[in-house]
C-alpha cells in the first residue's frame, strides 16, 4: 500500500522521513512548552530566523557535492556585511542624500558584486592552483574575518537605511495578506503548470506516466501545503506599537478591540523561497547543475567526458560567495546594524544544515530543498529549546548530537536503499 | 614494407601518431611509438599490463599530454590538449574504467558534456532519455533501467552504457580499451557484432584487448607494445597466434612484421 503509494507518486522516501522528523520535532515542542510552539507568531519568528542559513545551505549543497567545503562564508558574510554598512551609511549618503530610495539597490548590487569576487578569489585558488578547498577557505575564515574589524577598526554601523533594514523582516519587512495571498496562489498556479507540463512532455515521447491519481494528489498536497502556509504567516498580527504607528502616520482610527494587520511573509523568507527556487532550477535543470553532480560522482569520468571541471568549481565558490552576501544582507537588515562579528560560526550552522538535509561529504549526494529543510529543522530545534528555557550550552550539546544522528542515520538509510 | 608503403600512399591515414613519448617520474611510459590508423580499420594494440597501450591512447583522447610527437588527423597536425579537443577531432574513447559518474543515470551520463538542451537552454531530459533509449535499444535490448543512478547496474549494463556513449556521438576515430573485460561470453558476441558494424561505417577503431582469439576475430592489424616502446606492427593474416605472443612475450619481432624501436636487436638485424 505504502509502496504503490510511493512509487505513483515518485516522491523521495529520504525527503519524507525528514518532513516526518520535522513535524515530530513541531509536536514534541509543542506538547512540552504546552502551545507555545506551533503558534503563527513563532511560525512566522522560525521562518525568518531559519532564512539566512537556508540561503547559504542551498550553496553549501553543491560545494560539498563537488567533494569540496567551505568555511569561509560565516566571516565572508561578516566582511560583506560590513562593507555593506560602510556603503549605505557612510559612503552613499554624500551622493544621494540621507534616505535615498538608490541607497538599498546601490548597496546591495555592490555587496552582491563583492561576494561574487571574493568566491571566485577563493573558487580560482582551489580550482585553478589546486590548493584544497579545506585550507583556502580555512584561510579565507581568518582573512574575512580580521577584514570585517579592519573595516571600520572594530566598530558597529548603525542604524541602517530604512528601505534596506525591510530585506531583515519585522512588521515593515513582510509583504502583508494581500500580497501573501497572491504569492501563495501563484505558486500553486506555477506548481500546477510544471505538473502539467511534464506529462504532457513525456506523453509526447511516450513514456511512462504516473497514474492521474497520483497527478491529482501531487498538486493538490503541493496547493495546500503552500496555502496553509500563506494562511499561517497571515494570522500573525503586528504589534500594537508598530499599529499604532502605521494609523498614526495614515490618518486612520484604530477600533475598539484593536487593528488586526497581518505581517504576512517576511521579505527575507521570500528571498530565501525565491533563492531555493532558483537553486533548484540550477541543480536539477541546468548544464551547470549536472556538472556539478557529475564531478560529485567521479571527477576523472567528467573531464574525461569533456567537462571544464575546473570552470565549474570556480562557479560554485562564486555563487557561494554570491549567497553569502545575501545572507548578509539579510543578517546586518535585521539587526538594523553591522557588525564585525556578525555571522560567526555560521559556516559550520550552514555545514550542518546540508549535512542533516541528505548531502553526502563523500560527494555527489544532495539537494537543495533538503538542505533548506536541514536549515528548517535545525533552527525548530533552537527556538523550541529556548522556547522550553534550555540553557545555551546544553541547546549546543543537542544540536551536536542530531547533527551526528542524522547523519548516522542518512547512512543507514543508504546502506538499505541498495 | 612495400606493402605498407603502398597503403599509406593509397590513402591519407585517419590517424598518424608520429613518435609519441610521455613519461612519469623517470620511468618511460610511451617512448617513440609511431602507429596509424585508416578508415575502416581495426589496429589492435597488444602489450602486458603496463606495456603503454593505455597511455598512448589517453594521449590520443586527450586525457594525457604527450611531451614530444605529432598527432595528424587525416593529415593533418591536431593539436588535442584536452578531452573536449578530442571530441571535436570525432575522437571517443570507451575507457577501461569506464569512466562513469556513479550518482546519475545512464541518460545523464551518455549525453555527459554534449547535453541535449531544450529552446530556453535548459536540459532536455526526457529528449535525451528518449535518445538513450534508441541506442540502448541497439546494444542491450533489454535494458530497461533508466531512471537508476548507473551505480545500480550490472557491469554488464554499465559497460554498454560506456559503449553507447562512445557511438552516440557519430564518433570517426573510436578508441575502445578492454571493452569486453566486464561483459559475458553473449554480450561480448554483441560487442564484436558492433565493431564490425563500425567498421562497415568508415570508422577507425584503436582496440585494446588481453584475448588475443578475440584480437584475431576483430582486428585488421596489430601492433604489439612492450615497456612503453613498439615490437613491431603486422597484418593479422600475416602472423600466427603463436608469433603474436613471441612479441608480447619476448619482444620477438617475426620476419612477416615491421619491427619497431621495441624489437630485441638481434631480431631487427635477422629482418633487416
Amino acid at each position: 500500500m505504502l509502496n504503490r503509494f510511493l512509487k505513483a507518486t515518485e516522491l523521495d522516501t529520504r525527503m519524507l522521513g525528514m518532513v516526518g522528523a520535522l513535524l515530530l520535532i513541531w509536536i514534541a515542542f509543542d506538547v512540552l512548552s504546552g502551545g507555545l510552539f506551533l503558534t503563527p507568531r513563532n511560525l512566522w519568528n522560525l521562518s525568518v530566523q531559519s532564512s539566512s542559513v537556508a540561503i547559504m545551505a542551498t550553496g553549501m549543497v553543491l560545494v560539498i557535492v563537488t567533494r569540496n567545503i567551505d568555511l569561509s562564508i560565516g566571516a565572508m558574510l561578516g566582511f560583506i556585511g560590513m562593507v555593506m554598512g560602510v556603503i549605505q551609511a557612510d559612503l552613499l549618503p554624500t551622493f544621494f542624500g540621507f534616505d535615498s530610495p538608490a541607497t538599498w539597490m546601490v548597496t546591495l548590487v555592490g555587496g552582491l558584486a563583492l561576494g561574487v569576487v571574493l568566491g571566485a578569489f577563493q573558487g580560482f585558488l582551489i580550482a585553478y592552483l589546486g590548493i584544497p578547498s579545506f585550507i583556502v577557505t580555512l584561510g579565507g575564515l581568518l582573512v574575512w574575518r580580521g577584514g570585517a574589524w579592519w573595516v571600520t577598526s572594530g566598530q558597529t554601523i548603525a542604524p541602517l537605511d530604512s528601505r534596506f533594514r525591510l530585506m531583515g523582516g519585522g512588521p515593515e519587512g513582510s509583504i502583508g495578506e494581500v500580497w501573501s495571498w497572491a504569492v501563495g496562489l501563484a505558486a500553486c498556479a506555477a506548481v500546477l503548470l510544471l505538473l502539467v507540463n511534464s506529462r504532457v512532455r513525456r506523453q509526447k515521447f511516450h513514456f511512462a506516466l504516473r497514474p492521474v491519481a497520483a497527478e491529482i494528489f501531487l498538486g493538490g498536497a503541493a496547493c495546500a501545503l503552500i496555502l496553509a502556509s500563506v494562511a499561517v504567516v497571515n494570522a500573525y498580527p503586528w504589534p500594537i506599537g508598530s499599529v499604532r504607528r502605521y494609523a498614526e502616520a495614515n490618518h486612520i482610527g484604530i477600533p475598539e478591540g484593536g487593528l488586526f494587520i497581518a505581517h504576512g511573509i517576511a521579505i527575507p523568507v521570500l528571498i530565501a523561497i525565491g533563492v531555493g527556487v532558483v537553486m533548484t532550477f540550477l541543480a536539477r535543470r541546468t548544464r551547470f547543475g549536472r556538472y556539478v553532480y557529475a564531478i560529485g560522482g567521479n571527477p576523472e569520468a567528467a573531464e574525461l567526458a569533456g567537462v571544464n571541471t575546473r570552470w565549474v568549481i570556480m562557479k560554485i565558490f562564486m555563487l557561494m560567495g554570491l549567497l553569502a552576501a545575501v545572507s548578509g544582507a539579510i543578517s546586518i537588515a535585521r539587526l538594523n546594524a553591522a557588525t564585525n562579528s556578525e555571522g560567526t560560526l555560521a559556516e559550520l550552522l550552514v555545514i550542518a544544515a546540508a549535512v542533516i538535509g541528505g548531502t553526502s561529504l563523500a560527494g555527489g549526494v544532495g539537494t537543495v530543498a533538503g538542505a533548506m529543510l536541514g536549515a528548517v529543522l535545525m533552527q525548530s530545534l533552537q527556538s523550541g529549546m529556548v522556547l522550553l528555557g534550555v540553557d545555551t550550552p546544553l541547546q549546543n550539546i543537542v544540536v551536536g548530537a542530531v547533527l551526528v544522528l542524522a547523519a548516522w542515520l542518512d547512512l543507514v538509510y543508504r546502506r538499505k536503499v541498495q | 614494407m612495400n606493402e605498407e608503403r603502398e597503403m599509406s600512399a593509397s590513402s591519407v591515414p585517419l590517424v598518424e601518431l608520429h613518435d609519441i613519448s610521455l613519461s612519469f617520474g623517470g620511468i618511460h611510459a610511451v617512448d617513440r611509438v609511431s602507429v596509424d590508423l585508416h578508415e575502416g580499420e581495426v589496429m589492435a594494440l597488444l602489450g602486458h599490463n603496463g606495456a603503454g597501450k593505455s597511455t598512448l591512447v589517453k594521449i590520443l583522447s586527450g586525457a594525457y599530454q604527450r611531451e614530444s610527437g605529432t598527432i595528424s588527423i587525416r593529415g593533418e597536425e591536431a593539436i588535442i590538449a584536452n578531452p573536449r579537443d578530442a571530441k571535436k577531432y570525432g575522437v571517443e574513447t570507451i575507457y577501461q574504467t569506464l569512466a562513469l559518474a556513479d550518482n546519475v543515470d545512464a541518460s545523464a551520463n551518455l549525453f555527459l558534456g554534449r547535453e541535449l538542451r531544450t529552446r530556453w537552454g535548459t536540459l532536455d531530459d526526457i529528449a535525451m532519455e528518449a535518445e538513450a533509449r534508441k541506442v540502448m535499444g541497439r546494444l542491450n535490448p533489454h535494458f530497461q533501467r533508466f531512471k537508476e543512478p548507473v551505480r545500480a547496474l550490472s557491469g554488464g549494463q554499465r559497460q554498454s552504457v560506456a559503449i553507447a556513449r562512445a557511438i552516440l556521438f557519430n564518433a570517426r576515430i573510436l578508441i575502445m580499451d578492454e571493452p569486453t573485460a566486464a561483459l559475458g561470453p553473449q554480450e561480448a558476441a554483441q560487442v564484436g557484432e558492433l565493431v564490425k558494424k563500425l567498421k562497415a561505417d568508415g570508422i577507425g577503431i584503436f582496440l585494446i584487448s588481453h584475448d588475443i582469439h578475440d584480437v584475431f576475430d576483430l582486428a585488421d592489424r596489430i601492433c604489439v607494445m612492450k615497456n612503453g616502446r613498439v615490437v613491431g606492427t603486422a597484418r593479422v593474416a600475416d602472423v600466427t597466434k603463436d608469433e603474436v605472443l613471441g612479441m608480447i612475450i619476448l619482444g620477438k619481432c617475426p620476419p612477416a612484421a615491421i619491427p619497431g624501436p621495441g624489437a630485441m636487436a638481434m631480431e631487427v638485424a635477422g629482418s633487416a
